[in-house]
């Protein structure tokens, strides 16, 4: 299968390539190398060793860093920001939809025993309508590229989308290992991501906040593997980094315990997931959470990003329907695509599937890491008879898609430079207003040939470059 | 039925309690059947939080006791005026869409046993077949207070045959969902059962969704939907989701609970 390389258009390198490519032909082998080293000791240094995306694995493992950035022309960009916002507000539509009157369902749109027998969808929050009626404040929205104007969209994360700390430190170790290249390139900054995280929560505190509002993240506590990134984040946009112990409900609303007595709270960035959030309305017997935060969230008390129940929104068989979602919200076309998918809870799907196992990826539906995943061309026939008889065991938590030819970036290798396969992760931002900042993580797979970037199966990080004109 | 309801919950801590926040689902649902004259809800030394009615209909409502406290009392005490509407929820307002009460719990998964019951029923339609598998709970599960404990699940429940209105509703929502039809649990108060006699104590039971009629409640350990001489406060998927009571509070010591419930009629 080949595959696009993002450096080349035929045997010429792209204009946007052509300033690296000198950078990288006139470097050293001993430079690269004491380079290397260098970002691998700032990285620990820093202490920035999480998996990505919460996969799990070896929490103190260094996730490898590859010095040669990706880069995307203006105009490149420009159509992928388009495509990333229209997906963000179809997906916020559909979200106000279904906890509310479910008009795609009744047009028949979408089956409604997708969503309302989704595990995802909490049926607490029904009628809830969150401030300025946005339900997932950060999307982040995995992109893979197939040719020059080929895109698509692999996947939605409306949750709690990790990694946004790797995009930040990316750039800034570039900047400070290699300053001359940010001279001599017109590179879109990055840095004001937390600036403007903090505008977006800020812009969807409660009716009842009167004063400016005041903001926290909440997070599970160090032993989560994302951790780093959420002091990270406290730490930028100047708020506190609090545990649900730090947190309680007093009368009608949330407050933080400080030293100088609480302080009422008016918008919670949580990354713990909705079971563990309140003992009094999901699991009982979480100790993560704050208890009561769910009937002051419910009464309109405080704002919780993303509001509970818009897992509903990105999960695997509920993707299938985004395009979908932008034509009946939006009244648009889609700015970009869906991977073609196949639902093997249908039956044709299902004997297309079972025919052609050797040649397609099939993913559970709720899987995430690179876990439970089959990349047919990639596994041997006895890898493919097992997960055949996992699939007829539960055909309905699975899907499958074609295998597709990622494209690949020029990556530092042992033996030089060399193509491979990357994707990309950028983060939009919904509240008042919806932003983007120009790039987001790119994820390289480090081995020859591989398809799979998830960092627990191999995977890297490179800095990722928006041009500007 | 004029109705005079008093309920009173009283916990006592073996060491005093900080932070308590409790989640209230104790307010008589507005519906066709039933109307409420007054309704107080107090919990001893608290603050009354947030109140707001959810998406099945609830009125929902927070108390936060900041303590120290050795002894809180949750305090109940109302008028109502109640109506047979044949089990029948009519004008009730509520926007969640009864699919969602196709998902199971832990509580009210079915086992092979429960599957094969709900096999078992026949019905011309839904609601024949609500109506027929609410006796089938009634024959499998004799009324039998101290044999099962709030986490008996409906599989446990079935196989013990025995239990009281919380396994009953466990097992009939059990086999309701496993024929395709939306059940939920509802919790709430009985003035008698159909004997006469008083029925001093909270009380629960299912409800069933059969196309057209919408919610129908059903009383499978009394045989019978519930009529006048029932008062419906809340629901949800099970016993603990529909719980009148959820609450947690800072504090290391044993907890003790003491409830007592009075439905009495009211002269005319």
């Amino acid at each position: 299968m080949s595959s696009y390389n993002e450096m080349y258009e035929g045997d010429r390198v792209r204009d946007p390539y052509a300033r690296l490519r000198d950078w990288v032909e006139t470097m050293p082998d001993d430079f690269r190398q004491m380079k290397q080293a260098e970002a691998e000791a700032l990285f620990r240094r820093i202490g920035i060793t999480f998996a990505v995306y919460g996969e799990g694995g070896d929490p103190d493992r260094l996730i490898p860093f590859d010095m040669m950035p990706r880069v995307f022309e203006q105009a490149e960009w420009r159509k992928l920001e388009r495509g990333i916002k229209q997906r963000a507000r179809a997906l916020n539509a559909f979200l106000r939809d279904v906890y509310g009157r479910g008009e795609i369902i009744r047009a028949g749109r979408i089956p409604a025993r997708l969503v309302y027998q989704n595990d995802a969808y909490e049926k607490a929050v029904v009628g809830v309508v969150p401030p300025r009626g946005v339900y997932s404040h950060i999307i982040g929205i995995d992109l893979v590229r197939t040719g020059k104007d080929e895109f698509y969209v692999l996947e939605d994360n409306c949750r709690t989308p990790s990694g946004v700390s790797y995009m930040l430190e990316n750039r800034e170790i570039m900047m400070r290992m290699f300053p001359q290249l940010f001279r001599g390139n017109r590179i879109e900054p990055v840095d004001q991501y937390p600036e403007l995280l903090r505008r977006t929560l800020e812009s969807v505190a409660p009716a009842k906040c009167r004063d400016r509002p005041t903001c926290v993240i909440l997070t599970p506590g160090h032993f989560n593997s994302a951790y780093y990134e959420h002091s990270f984040l406290a730490n930028l946009m100047g708020v506190e980094l609090v545990e649900g112990q730090d947190l309680f409900v007093d009368g009608e609303f949330v407050y933080m315990r400080t030293t100088t007595g609480p302080r009422r709270v008016d918008v919670i960035y949580r990354r713990i997931d909705d079971p563990f959030l309140d003992p009094l309305c999901f699991r009982p017997d979480s100790m993560l959470g704050v208890p009561g935060l769910m009937d002051v969230y419910r009464s309109g008390g405080v704002s919780i990003c993303s509001a509970p129940g818009a897992g509903v929104a990105d999960d695997k068989a509920v993707y299938t329907f985004v395009p979908e979602m932008v034509r009946f919200y939006l009244g648009e076309e889609p700015i970009l695509n869906n991977v073609q998918t196949w639902t093997l809870w249908k039956d044709d799907d299902y004997r297309y599937v079972m025919d052609h196992l050797p040649q397609l990826v099939v993913k559970e539906v709720h899987g995430s890491g690179g876990y439970g995943m089959l990349v047919g061309p990639k596994s041997t026939a006895d890898e493919i008879e097992a997960f055949r008889a996992k699939i007829q065991a539960d055909p309905s938590n699975y899907i499958a898609q074609p295998t597709l030819a990622l494209s690949t970036c020029p990556t530092f290798v042992e033996e030089g430079i060399a193509p491979r396969h990357v994707d990309l992760r950028p983060y939009c931002l919904c509240g008042d207003r919806i932003e983007l900042v120009p790039g987001g993580l790119t994820r390289v797979a480090l081995r020859e040939g591989s398809l799979v970037v998830n960092s627990s199966q191999g995977g890297g990080v490179k800095d990722t470059w928006v041009l500007s004109e | 039925m004029k109705l005079r309801i008093s309920h009173e919950t009283v916990y006592r801590y073996a060491r005093p309690i900080r932070n308590l926040v409790q989640s209230l689902r104790l307010t008589p649902s507005a519906f066709e059947g039933q109307k409420t004259h007054e309704w107080l809800i107090e919990v001893s030394g608290g603050i009354r939080g947030p109140g707001f009615r959810d998406g099945a209909g609830d009125w929902i409502e927070g108390w936060t006791v900041r303590g120290p406290a050795e002894e809180v009392t949750v305090r109940i005490a109302g008028r109502i005026d109640t109506r047979d509407t044949a089990g029948v929820l009519r004008g009730h307002r509520e926007t969640i869409h009864p699919m969602v009460y196709l998902r199971d719990s832990d509580a009210t998964k079915a086992d092979d046993a429960l599957q094969d019951l709900a096999r078992q029923a026949d019905g011309a339609d839904p609601l024949d077949l609500a109506h027929k598998l609410s006796h089938l709970v009634g024959d499998r599960i004799a009324f039998r207070p101290g044999v099962t404990r709030s986490g008996t699940t409906a599989a446990e429940a079935l196989a013990l045959g025995e239990g009281v209105c919380q396994d009953h509703a466990h097992a009939l929502i059990s086999l309701a969902r496993a024929r395709g039809l939306p059940a939920r649990y509802v919790s709430g108060y009985l003035h008698s059962t159909i004997d006469g006699k008083a029925h001093d104590a909270a009380h629960a039971w299912a409800e069933i969704h059969v196309g057209q009629l919408g919610w129908v409640g059903f009383d499978a350990a009394n045989r019978c939907c519930p009529d006048e001489r029932y008062v419906r406060l809340g629901s949800g998927t099970d016993a603990a989701d529909a719980a009148p009571i959820r609450g947690v509070a800072l504090g290391t010591g044993a907890e003790e609970l003491d409830v007592r419930v009075q439905v009495e009629e009211m002269a005319q």
